[in-house]
């Protein structure tokens, strides 16, 4: 796999490493039963937020795809469905309101005509993330990194540029609406790695290390999910505490 | 590196398509093939033209969305690689490339490169699913499986689904994508309830979306990223014959 990445071979020449994200921590939030906050939309696998902690390794995504897919999945939806009526029995009140929105959205995005790519903004807030809110994080650079990140999204409202294609599939604005989606997560990321006042799993803060540079935990305060909801006045955090009956969290260390 | 495209533009479902030709400069030998083509994208877009419409999503070979013809090869000269898993360096510079998309009657062209693959979908509707279970999750050790038997069903199960075996075949057909999802479900216990009812309705969906029928050359297997075997599609035979 590294020979068909790279082109060189691991056996004769030493491997280049270097960190680069692989996955946000997190996702939708649901109960036990993988039902999201809107009655009827399941979220399973590693779109969901429950099972990986703090750090998501490799393998939670096949955790989450063989016990959500096939050990919880089918029996809470089962459950769910044996209380709904047929489906067309019930006609969508918010379907026609919600095209309409979809619609304005998309005419929003080509209404403004601007100068800057997609991939562009794309790039930019990469790299963003990656220097502010990355593998270390500091106060500092993460209040900056959260006012950088609400310059671009500004920007993109005023300097996106869509090109004209014509009828049919527009890869174009698929991946500006992606991205205008990014812009408000990245917020989100910044918002949660600001409030949480401790280092654990992959959330390192420098300001909260051990002497020999590990992560130190404050679970007097911290410990507990942080659940976010998006209201009109912002991100909305609820704390949902964990309890351990068995085992307790200990400290990692590679000493 | 320097390389010149030529790629196949279609606007649209209906229209007639055309090659068109371009010439790319100081491209990084370590760029993946649809990088390539977001560079020529950015610049196509910041002349004022029309950027090339291709899939592609993980970029990592896993996936299954990208794909199109490279000079006559299916996905990619290299052997078990995917469109995005080819790399500028299995190519000389100064190259010509030819970018078409996969052809075939059953993958209705959508748009330049993109093609329309749901009829692979329509047939995993088919039957490419299994029973519930209801009640208690069962204790995993419960269903018990030889380890050889549970390496081949995998085998099956690594398809991506990105079509490239009928892409390669000179009938155009599906034998390989059907005989991998039939073979993996009929290999395993879960599988068993549906078997016949699944390998019945799945072989007749092929031959509604316009698939052509298996002479067993054995292209699919060589182009297929994941090596999935042609073996798969005798089991497909088999299955079908069972039931």
């Amino acid at each position: 796999m590294y020979k068909k990445i790279t082109g060189t071979d691991a056996y004769q020449e030493p491997m280049l490493i270097s960190p680069s994200a692989h996955f946000s921590m997190g996702g939708l939030w649901v109960d036990y039963e993988l039902q999201s906050n809107l009655p009827g939309l399941f979220v399973l696998g590693e779109a969901n937020f429950a099972d990986h902690g703090a750090n998501r390794l490799g393998a939670n995504s096949l955790l989450q795809a063989c016990v959500d897919g096939y050990f919880i999945l089918p029996h809470t939806l089962m459950h769910y469905l044996a209380g709904e009526t047929a489906l067309g029995a019930r006609k969508l009140a918010a379907e026609e309101r919600l095209l309409q929105e979809a619609r304005a959205r998309i005419d929003l995005l080509q209404n403004i005509k601007g100068m800057r790519t997609a991939d562009q903004f794309h790039r930019a807030l990469g790299a963003l993330l990656t220097q502010k809110c990355g593998l270390i994080r500091e106060r500092g650079q993460l209040q900056e990194g959260l006012k950088e990140v609400k310059e671009l999204q500004k920007s993109f409202y005023e300097d996106l540029f869509l090109p004209e294609t014509g009828e049919g599939l527009h890869m174009e604005l698929e991946k500006a609406l992606r991205v205008e989606d990014y812009l408000e997560l990245a917020q989100l990321i910044f918002t949660d790695a600001l409030q949480r006042e401790e280092s654990c799993g992959a959330h390192f803060r420098v300001e909260y290390q051990t002497e020999q540079g590990e992560a130190a935990r404050n679970d007097a305060e911290f410990q507990f999910v942080s659940a976010w909801e998006s209201t009109s006045e912002g991100f909305q955090l609820h704390r949902e505490a964990l309890h351990f009956q068995y085992m307790q969290p200990q400290e990692r260390s590679y000493q | 590196m320097k390389l010149t495209l030529k790629i196949w533009r279609q606007p649209n479902p209906r229209a007639k398509g055309t090659f068109e030709t371009y010439s790319l400069e100081d491209l990084n030998p370590a760029m993946s093939v649809p990088e390539m083509l977001d560079v020529l994208n950015e610049q196509l877009m910041a002349a004022g033209k029309t950027p090339i419409a291709f899939d592609s999503d993980c970029r990592e070979g896993i996936c299954g969305q990208c794909g199109f013809v490279i000079n006559g090869d299916v996905h990619s000269p290299e052997r078990g690689a995917t469109t995005c898993q080819t790399h500028l360096r299995s190519f000389q510079s100064g190259d010509t490339l030819v970018l078409e998309p996969f052809r075939a009657k059953a993958f209705p062209i959508k748009k330049d490169l993109c093609v329309d693959r749901r009829a692979l979908d329509r047939i995993i509707m088919k039957g490419g699913y299994i029973s519930v279970q209801t009640g208690q999750a069962p204790e995993a050790n419960s269903t018990r499986i030889p380890l050889e038997q549970a390496e081949t069903a995998f085998e099956a199960a690594a398809c991506i689904g990105c079509g490239a075996c009928v892409a390669t075949c000179k009938n155009a057909s599906a034998a390989l994508f059907t005989g991998a999802k039939i073979s993996h479900l009929a290999l395993l216990p879960q599988g068993e309830p549906e078997a016949a009812k699944r390998v019945q309705a799945m072989v007749a969906q092929m031959d509604v979306e316009g698939f052509g029928a298996c002479s067993m050359t054995g292209a699919c297997e060589v182009v297929c990223p994941q090596g999935v075997s042609i073996a798969h599609i005798v089991r497909m035979h088999a299955e079908f014959w069972k039931s």
